[in-house]
């Protein structure tokens, strides 16, 4: 092997990058844990399906914020014929109450920055 | 052909894993599959590089496009034709970062004029332009990707994220290295597809790559946007991966173990394929090497002892037999015996 002083050491450091996650995991001895969520105790219907909140809750606030704002729309009808205020604050934080311990969980796990709160004040709770 | 060849082999690839994982074959293209991939990724990579570290390369290439140093009054061009080590990693750093070589491309026309056709070399420099998009794009979606591998999540990636969707434009937001990174994969396969020269020495090894990653942005793509899949179990299944402590692949779409086995392929593939310019760009000698081959000594390096047969030694061998041919010896036969 020619040159080795200098390509072992940029092979070295090539790999040891790139399987980073794996190794500082594993020597790290990283345990992760599903974030867990405080859901609301006295309620048990949500505006929409739990399972399709979970991937839409996004695209609905955008909506909603949009209607809001740009066409004056103010309510949403849900499929059972419920009238909610399109209002992050007074309809979805009225149950979930804690943003550390609802939107947060899974955002910070997940790396996700909604700028919601850059205009929202979060509720925490009871606090 | 070979379009439609790489084309229905990556197809294949995704149905396989599509359907594979949505039969409840989760385990095969989300751990067996991933962690071989990780390891036959890391073992043909070093392989390879060490493969190439085996060959000498004893001497300068000077391919240059700049004036050589020389006289104090000859003005030279160091980063193009570079003297000294630091000038030489000069000119890698451009390479690798800005694809200089890349941006010296040219394209062959032909004017008609009126004395008949002239041919003329244009600087053609859109390849340059969305190869280096295209680069750029995949880095950062690759470092972005990295929520998912750690937990704390690396201090890079909400930084990336946020420059990334800066413009804010639905939600999730969109990021432009997703819509930039589609539109350079376009670019590349169309002027493959559709520049007859470049299409006469296009091969399966050119089209699979660029459909392949294409295939994986799509897929990646339609998991943010489209059918927004449940991030939070990915992230708790990929951990599990990357701590050696895999768990179940509840509530995971079988589009993730695609993205996911389009990715494997692409690792295991890379270090036999053209995609080893990753590492072979370091290794390229005619960038690599300071142009002093006039300032320096260059010793062969595995420079053998030579045997020398000279012809004093060759006519002591063969004197009687030359004498008696009547050939001309420098010693006659009775001196050479004393
Ligand atoms: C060569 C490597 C990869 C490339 C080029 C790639 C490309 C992409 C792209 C372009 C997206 C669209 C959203 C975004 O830009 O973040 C995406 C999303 C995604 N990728 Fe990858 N990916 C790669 C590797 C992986 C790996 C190894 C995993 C998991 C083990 C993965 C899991 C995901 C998931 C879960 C999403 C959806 C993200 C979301 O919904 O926000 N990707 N990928």
């Amino acid at each position: 092997m020619y040159n080795a002083k200098y390509i072992m050491p940029g092979l070295v450091i090539f790999l040891g990058l790139i399987t980073f996650p794996l190794w500082f995991n594993v020597l790290s001895c990283t345990r992760y844990e599903a974030p867990q969520l405080a859901l609301p105790e006295d309620q048990q219907e949500c505006i929409i399906d739990a399972k399709v909140m979970r991937a839409e809750h996004m695209t609905l606030l955008n909506d909603w914020r949009d209607k809001y704002v740009r066409d004056g729309e103010i309510t949403f009808t849900a499929a059972n014929g419920k009238i909610y205020d399109m209002s992050l604050m007074n309809t979805c934080m009225s149950c979930h109450t804690n943003k550390e311990q609802f939107c947060d969980s899974c955002h910070t796990k997940n790396s996700v920055y909604p700028y919601c709160w850059e205009c929202h004040i979060a509720p925490r709770g009871n606090q | 052909m070979a379009f439609f060849i790489s084309l229905i082999l990556v197809l294949t690839l995704c149905a396989a894993s599509y359907y594979g994982a949505e039969a409840g074959m989760q385990w095969l293209f989300g751990m067996t599959i991933p962690y071989l991939a990780i390891a036959g990724f890391v073992c043909g990579f070093a392989y390879k590089i060490y493969s190439w570290a085996k060959s000498p390369v004893p001497f300068r290439i000077p391919t240059t496009g700049g004036q050589q140093y020389s006289h104090e009054w000859i003005k030279n061009d160091p980063l193009d034709n570079p003297h000294t080590v630091s000038w030489t990693v000069g000119r890698m750093l451009l390479e690798i970062l800005t694809f200089r070589s890349l941006f010296r491309n040219t394209e062959v026309v032909i004017h008609r004029t009126e004395d008949g056709p002239r041919v003329a070399y244009n600087s053609a420099r859109w390849l340059w332009l969305f190869a280096l998009i295209f680069h750029y794009c995949f880095l950062v979606i690759f470092l972005r990707h990295f929520r998912f591998f750690m937990d704390p999540v690396p201090f890079f990636v909400r930084g990336l994220e946020f420059m990334d969707g800066i413009f804010q434009i639905g939600a999730p937001r969109l990021y432009q290295t997703d819509v930039l990174i589609l539109a350079a994969v376009g670019f590349l396969l169309l002027r493959r597809v559709f520049d007859q020269k470049v299409r006469y020495i296009s091969l399966i090894s050119d089209y699979f790559p660029l459909l392949l990653i294409g295939g994986i942005c799509l897929s990646g793509i339609y998991m943010r946007y489209l059918s927004k899949t449940d991030i939070n179990a990915v992230k708790t299944y990929v951990m599990g991966l990357f701590t050696l402590s895999p768990v179940s692949a509840e509530g995971i779409a079988p589009i993730f173990f695609m993205h996911l086995f389009l990715v494997c392929a692409l690792l295991l593939y890379f270090p036999w394929s053209k995609l080893m310019h990753l590492g072979g760009v370091f290794l390229s000698p005619t960038r690599n090497l300071p142009n002093d081959s006039r300032m320096r000594l260059h010793v062969n390096p595995w420079k053998p002892p030579k045997k020398y047969h000279t012809y004093e030694a060759y006519e002591d061998d063969f004197r009687e037999f030359m004498v008696e041919a009547g050939l001309p010896v420098d010693k006659p036969l009775d001196k050479a015996d004393a």
